[in-house]
């Protein structure tokens, strides 16, 4: 079944960790979404073009190799000068290099403008159910 | 004797080319130049004259008479998208792979300006694109009622977002428009389908165009003009390289063709990475692509062939060139009928035609890149890997009349100096000698398995 939302995924930056990125996509398919995967070595531009032209209703960017806080900057600053003024925008995977406290490092992506941000080891799950609460198709 | 008549009435010259249908042979060409602004038949009729003396004493039964043109400006198109690297850079290629000149390429919402420019332009055919089937809606029904209220004498091709098409239809009958939809550009982010909106442009030239442009009592005489002449060459590439029913094909191949206003390449491969770990991105490339440089030119883009590549580039392939390159462009290109007699002005149109070929494989081909990431280096291609095409073949005046014209298009050729571009590295290098490619397009409308035999006997080694 079809819920009637688009879901623009990929991993950004020169990033090239494919299966996680396929993970995504089928458990957000399962889901009824209409996913748009824009696959791995994905710079921010391509996450934009994709979501205006599928008219997306979120962006879920993974990021698996520490450099997610440099490839990340910009990215909602860059959605409101294309005109996606409220897509939501989602984050996860290892963002960032060693042990530094989740809270501090969530905080940084929440600060850029991303609606969530997700630790190592998240299950899918959980992102969509918070997806389907922030597009209202869940209480 | 039954024989067919094919005829391209190009932008200076119309060319006649009588096919034999029982020996399969070519049996005459014969060209005299295009009176398009009076009356179309007064070339066509001496050319006509000229063929027949050619053919000499033989009756000869024209069966058939297929034309193509590039007349009059050729098929002048606009197209617009919405994202440029999108669905505005799809239906560019729709466009191109339809034979069209692309007179400019618009994205995102329309304004006032852009649609005066557009009108200004004075397009044959607009073909309007945005949104994958089922994403953006509003950009396309805003750009289809702004052309509604400002552009009403030019046909449009709308091929966007299918859930748009209800409303656009709507917009376009009430304005009282003729246009057509057809499928969508970009169906699929990245997914590029093209082949629909071609055939719908060529429809319309046919239906159209071909009136408007003044060839209407051309068609009392021949039984249509069928296409544009480079769609009539793409087609050629594409029956020559894949085959017919019963005649096989070569296998993947480029064209480029080399003309005093434009370079042209066709290339006919799927291109997909040839090399293992390389990941392609970005849009789906067509199978049967054409690319045209419009400032890539032997006569008329002379002077913007230097802009492209400078002396220096100029003078690596003719490198004791007693001319000045810059002032020997502009010569060239203030006397578009020069043929070269000297060793110096042979030496030099080699030379500009070797640097169009490279510049316009350069754009045409995909490109490779590094990318270093914590993993290693890993590479990232976007569009056609051609490395491994089986054979570049060239046409246009420069290359005929070349005593070398293997070297000429060994220039389009893979090279380490610039390796990131995917050109062929060692293909067969064939020459269309007789100029057929274009008139072999339209006998593949009604005879492709004669067509593959005839091009495969007549287009050979340099």
């Amino acid at each position: 079944m079809q819920n009637g939302k688009t879901v623009v995924i990929g991993v950004i930056g020169a990033d090239c960790h494919a299966v996680g990125n396929k993970i995504i996509e089928h458990a957000l398919k399962e889901e009824g979404f209409n996913v748009v995967n824009i696959g791995v070595l994905s710079p921010q531009e391509d996450f934009i073009n994709a979501a205006i032209e599928t008219n997306a209703d979120a962006i879920l960017v993974s990021s698996l190799y520490g450099h997610g806080e440099i490839d990340c900057r910009g990215f909602r600053e860059k959605c409101n000068e294309a005109g996606l003024k409220d897509i939501i925008l989602y984050v996860g995977g290892n963002l960032v290099v060693g042990k530094q406290d989740w809270k501090e490092v969530e905080k940084r992506f929440l600060d850029m403008g991303f609606n969530r941000a997700y630790p190592p080891g998240t299950d899918i799950k959980l992102s969509i159910k918070d997806l389907k609460k922030d597009l209202g198709l869940e209480e | 004797m039954d024989a067919i008549l094919l005829i391209d009435f190009g932008s200076t010259y119309t060319k006649l080319t009588a096919v034999d249908i029982e020996s399969e042979e070519i049996l005459a060409t014969a060209k005299d130049l295009t009176t398009v602004n009076t009356d179309i038949m007064i070339g066509f009729n001496k050319a006509y004259e000229k063929l027949m003396k050619n053919i000499g004493e033989r009756e000869v039964n024209f069966v058939k008479k297929l034309a193509c043109s590039s007349a009059a400006g050729g098929l002048k198109m606009v197209a617009i998208g919405l994202v440029p690297e999108l669905t505005a850079e799809a239906a560019k290629r729709a466009a191109l792979g339809a034979g069209a000149r692309i007179l400019g390429v618009y994205s995102y919402e329309l304004n006032k300006h852009e649609i005066e420019e557009i009108k200004s332009k004075k397009p044959d055919i607009i073909l309007l694109a945005g949104g994958t089937d089922g994403g953006n809606k509003d950009c396309i029904i805003h750009n289809a009622k702004l052309l509604a209220e400002h552009i009403k004498d030019v046909p449009i091709v709308v091929a966007g977002n299918k859930n748009a098409n209800d409303e656009i239809e709507e917009i376009f009958n009430n304005a009282g428009l003729f246009y057509k939809i057809t499928e969508n550009v970009m169906p699929k982010l990245n997914t590029i389908n093209v082949e629909p909106a071609r055939e719908v442009i060529r429809s319309i030239f046919m239906q159209k165009i071909v009136e408007a442009k003044g060839m209407k009592n051309a068609e009392n005489f021949i039984n249509g003009i069928l296409m544009p002449t480079p769609a009539a060459v793409l087609k050629a590439a594409k029956i020559l390289a894949d085959g017919s029913d019963k005649e096989e094909g070569i296998g993947e191949l480029v064209i480029v063709d080399i003309g005093g206003a434009t370079t042209d390449v066709h290339s006919i491969a799927k291109g997909d990475p040839s090399k293992p770990g390389v990941t392609l991105r970005g849009l789906q490339e067509p199978y049967a692509k054409r690319t045209v440089e419009g400032d890539l030119g032997m006569r008329v883009s002379a002077v913007s062939l230097f802009e492209a590549s400078g002396t220096r580039r100029i003078k690596k392939f003719a490198p004791n060139t007693p001319y000045d390159v810059e002032e020997r462009c502009k010569f060239l290109q203030q006397n578009v009928n020069i043929i070269p007699r000297t060793e110096e002005e042979y030496e030099f149109d080699e030379a500009l035609g070797m640097v169009a070929t490279e510049i316009a494989m350069e754009r045409h081909v995909g490109t490779v890149e590094s990318v270093y990431t914590p993993m290693g280096i890993i590479y990232s291609q976007v569009g056609k890997d051609l490395l491994n095409v089986k054979y570049l073949i060239g046409t246009g005046g420069v290359l005929v009349h070349s005593r070398n014209p293997e070297k000429i298009l060994k220039a389009g050729l893979f090279s380490m100096e610039s390796p990131n571009y995917l050109k062929p590295t060692n293909p067969v290098i064939l020459v269309d000698k007789t100029y057929i490619l274009s008139a072999m397009g339209l006998l593949a409308e009604e005879y492709p398995d004669m067509a593959v035999r005839i091009m495969k006997k007549y287009i050979v080694r340099a």
